[in-house]
């Protein structure tokens, strides 16, 4: 599944709850249903900045594709970032360049799209395309 | 139902309690912004047009009046960008040069602590007592151990609500040399400022606290200190006379007031002051919300509170026991409840009690006890809903 496919899925599947409550009790259980994320990448190293609570964002490559795994301490987040890797994960560095990240508009989920200083779902999005470049210039 | 006097609550239906941070504003500070701007918009000090006399004369009646509400002279008064260019100001143009040393607080919000350690000042840090509270005693016999410091300290904790004591603070202080700024951020939409009865040799303010427009604020000085004062910038409009070789400045306090000043702002500031002043009853309102705020709040499973001292005004903060602050905040705003989360910016008390945040409750006189209701029902939701 492409990128772009995987964020109409997420899209579709929110789209299913005319209530924000019952949307915000989905991401939550996404939250909760997060993989563990091994000890060692809980540290400053791998910490995303500007956060209201504590993420940490684990990348690697693998067979030349990029995988994201993530831990946060506060159960929204750990909901979006669950978003974030579905979206993201297993798919190489210049597809995720090429996806504009306007198109997560479409998720109407004010955490990722606002871009404030203290947000840290934005700077989450900003290391997993951080990553994305590093890889293609490794090349 | 003094609501109805701020057009924001008018185009929505949402429960504001972050008050702390900045207030809405009545309609009438923003006529009087939009009065300037479509009647005689115009720079000040400069020229001899109508216009720019006009706009002069507001300008400096507007000082006069912010003076006037805080008991300072005219002269006294600074117009800044708000309390955090006020400390600015006050670190770069006196204390860098006259202190070694500035004694604080735990309880400092950062704009009361990094422009003093931008300026390689050593800080001497009160501590505080199991309710958040400066106990007279240990803050005297600090001081005493460094006389002729320089003191700054908040009149209200934005993070707790702390009112503290201080014109007590100041006397002791006086009495070993020190000199004192008060950052009354968050005092001055919350208790009545006198400067002189204070004694107190500084103190700064923020209009948008107080139901004014943001980007202006002020700095209170006694004139004798601001006269041995040096300019924080140069520009226009501050100066006596200027050569490539020497150039001589204005008096307190155009001195410190360098190119054009935020003129619509100063002039929404007074009007927010005069809309103030005119309120009844405001300290009783403030004491009814914080009071049924903590009694509906104590009886929340897990409540955690971090002060139980009386002396607390504006705002009140707490967790809910293994819940995060984040998640408590995004689903109150889900429900249209505007509430802040996360350390206030004042990181050093958040480590000293071992917490990563806290969701606090601010109060202006806008708010009802309906708000309060309405939130612990929002609270309610979110807890459930998260355990």
């Amino acid at each position: 599944m492409s990128i772009h496919e995987e964020i109409n899925l997420i899209h579709d599947e929110l789209a299913l709850f005319d209530d924000v409550m019952d949307k915000y009790e989905y991401i939550i259980e996404l939250g909760g249903e997060l993989l563990p994320l091994d000890e060692q990448y809980k540290t400053s190293v791998y910490k995303v900045q500007g956060c209201q609570s504590q993420i940490w964002l684990h990348p690697y490559e693998k067979e030349g594709k990029l995988y994201f795994e993530a831990d946060g301490d506060a159960l929204i987040a750990k909901g979006l970032v669950d978003i974030l890797i579905r979206i993201y994960s297993g798919h190489t560095a210049e597809e995720i360049l090429e996806t504009d990240t306007s198109q997560l508009k479409s998720l109407h989920l004010s955490e990722i799209i606002s871009s404030g200083r203290q947000n840290g779902i934005a700077s989450m999005l900003k290391k997993i395309y951080d990553f994305a470049k590093k890889v293609k210039n490794a090349r | 139902m003094h609501k109805d006097d701020f057009p924001f609550f008018q185009y929505q239906d949402i429960i504001y309690l972050d008050n702390a941070a900045t207030t809405q504003k009545p309609q009438h500070v923003l006529e009087v912004m939009n009065e300037y701007y479509t009647r005689y918009c115009a720079n000040t000090h400069r020229g001899s047009h109508d216009l720019g006399n006009k706009a002069t004369q507001e300008y400096e009646d507007a000082r006069r009046c912010v003076a006037e509400f805080i008991g300072a002279d005219t002269n006294e008064l600074v117009f800044t960008k708000g309390t955090t260019e006020s400390i600015n100001l006050l670190a770069s143009s006196y204390v860098k040069d006259n202190f070694d040393t500035v004694i604080l607080s735990e309880l400092e919000h950062h704009s009361n602590i990094l422009p003093w350690q931008l300026k390689d000042l050593h800080l001497e840090v009160i501590s505080l007592d199991n309710n958040l509270n400066i106990d007279l005693n240990v803050y005297e016999s600090l001081v005493q151990k460094h006389p002729k410091s320089f003191i700054a300290i908040t009149h209200i904790s934005n993070s707790f609500g702390i009112l503290n004591p201080v014109k007590e603070l100041i006397k002791i202080a006086h009495k070993y040399a020190c000199t004192v700024m008060i950052d009354g951020a968050q005092a001055l939409a919350h208790v009545n400022i006198d400067v002189k009865e204070l004694d107190v040799d500084f103190y700064a303010v923020s209009a948008h606290k107080a139901y004014g427009p943001t980007g202006i604020g002020a700095l209170y000085g006694k004139y004798e200190l601001l006269q041995k004062m040096n300019p924080y910038q140069g520009g226009g409009s501050m100066i006596d006379d200027v050569s490539f070789e020497y150039s001589t400045f204005l008096n307190p306090p155009f001195r410190f007031e360098a190119g054009t000043q935020a003129i619509a702002e100063a002039i929404g500031f007074k009007a927010a002051l005069l809309y103030l002043k005119n309120i009844q009853g405001l300290q009783k309102h403030d004491e009814a919300m914080l009071t049924y705020a903590k009694q509906r709040l104590q009886r929340l499973e897990g409540v955690e509170l971090y002060t139980q001292a009386d002396n607390v005004c504006g705002n009140i903060s707490f967790n809910i026991k293994g819940l995060h602050h984040d998640d408590i905040g995004i689903l109150l705003s889900k429900q249209n409840i505007m509430v802040r989360t996360g350390h206030h910016c004042t990181l050093p008390i958040m480590k000293k009690l071992g917490l990563e945040g806290t969701v606090r409750l601010s109060f202006a006189l806008y708010n009802t006890q309906e708000d309060i209701d309405k939130t612990i029902q929002g609270l309610q939701k979110a807890v459930g809903m998260l355990r």
